[in-house]
């Protein structure tokens, strides 16, 4: 019986020849990851069982992007604490304004993460990771704390759910719109404890762009980890920027799949998930022109905020104005997609069209800052989740979309079909 | 180790945001967070929980975020167990490495109701509806994961 590509990276971090489902292993880490908000809590653990050595300082990230530039005096609290903790232990990849993005945007970017790697981090979208061919999931802040420390953790072998893909994308429809399909398939729990592997022909029409996007909603079917094979994609992507050697390992012939889900990328549509579940999914051709009337569009997030998501959402508004009444945020997810964007000459395009262009954070996507909803308001936005008070108050509502359909429906108002 | 208390009771796909939104996660401090636990499902939870008490809900509680505030939350609270149909699983891993103890059970999960007194033997699995006299088998932990839950979270488990 062979092994999926998930359970090949957990058997050579285990030093096991073989791994099967159900098994408790413990694996090596390539990479151990907190944020603002979840370091603190791994920090006072980390202090208060005596620690006095983290296992490797260069396999250490540590980002300040969720409630940064500071929101408020908290917020600027655990910042400084995450600040002096860096400091004191040396952490080499230590983010804070003016170098951070946000995380999983970040990351890839920089190289830190690659293929081959077993990555935890303190953070739920961890599992973006896997669209560079790496087993990565996210898990909580004592997880973090005993891998900052030992540089090991515990893991259930998680069985897998292959999806395969075949066909290619129409134009104006993109990872967003798979990765909404496939939880409109399955549900919020349809993958739970388990993988997502991503294969088939269709995989290499991908951008590595559309793959981090479905990899980091993998969570939101309630995966372990979504991953996807390494190709020449994925190799062109880490040529110059990843830190290591690739390391590429293939699913035998013979690896044992749950079930298997078959999409063909030239039948989707651009999909909606209404609120407050990321599963409500909806065509766009579900939904009447002027049927659905927004105050707020977000672009950006670790699901949304990379170029190519940029890059689409400046040619929908390129020589057009935002709706009346409707607030536009676009955030970029690291450094330099903003300076890019700047470069581009996109900036002036949302600038100009009534738009306005934010510091990487990951702010609104959780109801931090940086354009919380008010009773009532509805908002459609390219983030991950739109849970009840998600983005603000308890009675606003969120739309998932790609931000070709958030662009568009920033132009008219209301939830807009892109290809129109 | 055992439970006893009343139950509040909720559905499918409890998440971190309700269990505990993001405009609290700004501090650490365990009784702050308790301070807010529930608020965005049940704004009377804080209120109205006890020393003891249990949360029984359906399936996937816990879904969404990694936050490690969202079962520490609940366990500040007073909460002495977290009965499901089943667990995200993050919540899942993040509720044992800090000591709250959770059991899965669909039966339970269905027919328990808010405001009934229920009984949970961990080391037995055995959870007893004291108000309708029904008892439902759950999985009991390994003895290494109640050890964990015993000692009040991994950290202190391991220490020396």
């Amino acid at each position: 019986m062979g092994m999926t590509m998930t359970q090949k990276i957990l058997a050579a971090h285990a030093g096991l020849d073989r791994v099967e489902a159900g098994q408790l292993i413990e694996a090596k880490l390539d990479v151990v990851l907190g944020n603002d908000i979840t370091s603190p809590v791994a920090i006072n653990e980390f202090e208060k069982c005596g620690a006095c050595s983290v296992f490797d300082n260069q396999r250490i990230a540590l980002v300040m992007d969720h409630f940064t530039p500071n929101k408020d005096i908290k917020a600027a609290e655990q910042c400084r604490q995450v600040r002096g903790f860096a400091d004191k232990y040396d952490i080499k990849n230590f983010f804070d304004v003016g170098q951070m993005g946000i995380e999983h945007a970040l990351l890839p970017e920089q190289g830190i993460v690659g293929p081959g790697d077993c990555i935890i981090g303190a953070d739920s979208h961890t599992c973006t990771y896997g669209a560079l061919g790496a087993f990565s999931t996210g898990v909580g802040s004592t997880d973090m704390a005993c891998g900052m420390i030992s540089g090991k953790a515990w893991f259930k072998v998680p069985s897998a759910i292959k999806v395969e893909l075949i066909g290619a994308l129409q134009p104006f429809v993109s990872g967003k719109d798979v990765i909404l399909h496939l939880i409109g398939k399955i549900g919020v729990d349809g993958a739970l404890y388990r993988s997502l592997e991503f294969t088939g022909e269709g995989v290499k029409s991908l951008s590595m762009d559309d793959r981090l996007c479905i990899a980091n909603m993998a969570i939101e079917g309630g995966a372990k980890n979504g991953i996807f094979p390494v190709d020449d994609v994925t190799l062109a992507y880490c040529k110059d920027r990843f830190q290591r050697e690739p390391k590429i390992y293939v699913a035998d012939e013979d690896a044992v799949y749950d079930e298997t889900i078959t999409i063909d990328l030239s039948s989707l549509r651009p999909t909606i998930a209404f609120p407050h579940l990321p599963e409500n999914t909806h065509t766009i051709d579900e939904i009447a022109p002027g049927q659905i009337k927004i105050d707020q569009v977000v672009i950006g997030s670790c699901t949304n905020g990379r170029l190519e998501d940029l890059e689409v959402t400046a040619k929908i508004l390129k020589e057009n104005k935002v709706a009346k009444n409707v607030r536009c945020i676009i955030i970029p997810g690291t450094q330099s997609i903003y300076l890019e964007a700047v470069r581009r000459g996109w900036v002036e395009i949302f600038v100009e069209a009534g738009a306005v262009f934010s510091t990487p954070t990951c702010g609104p996507c959780l109801g931090g800052h940086m354009g919380i909803l008010g009773k009532g308001e509805r908002a459609v936005s390219t983030t991950n989740r739109n849970f009840v008070g998600r983005m603000g108050h308890i009675e606003s509502e969120i739309y998932l979309s790609s931000p070709a359909v958030a662009a568009a429906s920033a132009l008219t108002g209301y939830i807009t079909d892109p290809t129109h | 180790m055992n439970a006893h208390g009343t139950v509040h009771k909720y559905g499918d796909n409890v998440d971190t945001d309700v269990i505990i939104p993001a405009r609290y996660l700004n501090t650490a401090s365990h009784q702050e967070l308790a301070a807010h636990c529930m608020e965005d499902i049940d704004k009377d939870f804080v209120k109205n929980v006890k020393n003891g008490d249990i949360i029984v809900a359906n399936k996937n509680f816990g879904c969404g975020s990694s936050r490690e505030h969202a079962p520490i939350a609940i366990k500040a609270s007073g909460i002495s167990c977290v009965i499901a149909s089943t667990f995200a699983r993050i919540f899942y891993r993040n509720a044992i490495n800090i000591g709250l103890a959770i059991l899965e059970c669909d039966q339970a999960a269905q027919e328990i109701r808010g405001g009934d007194e229920v009984r949970v033997d961990f080391d037995t699995g055995v959870i007893e509806n004291v108000t309708t006299g029904k008892t439902y088998q759950a999985q009991p932990f390994p003895p290494f994961i109640q050890n964990i839950v015993t000692k009040g979270g991994l950290l202190k488990s391991i220490e020396k």
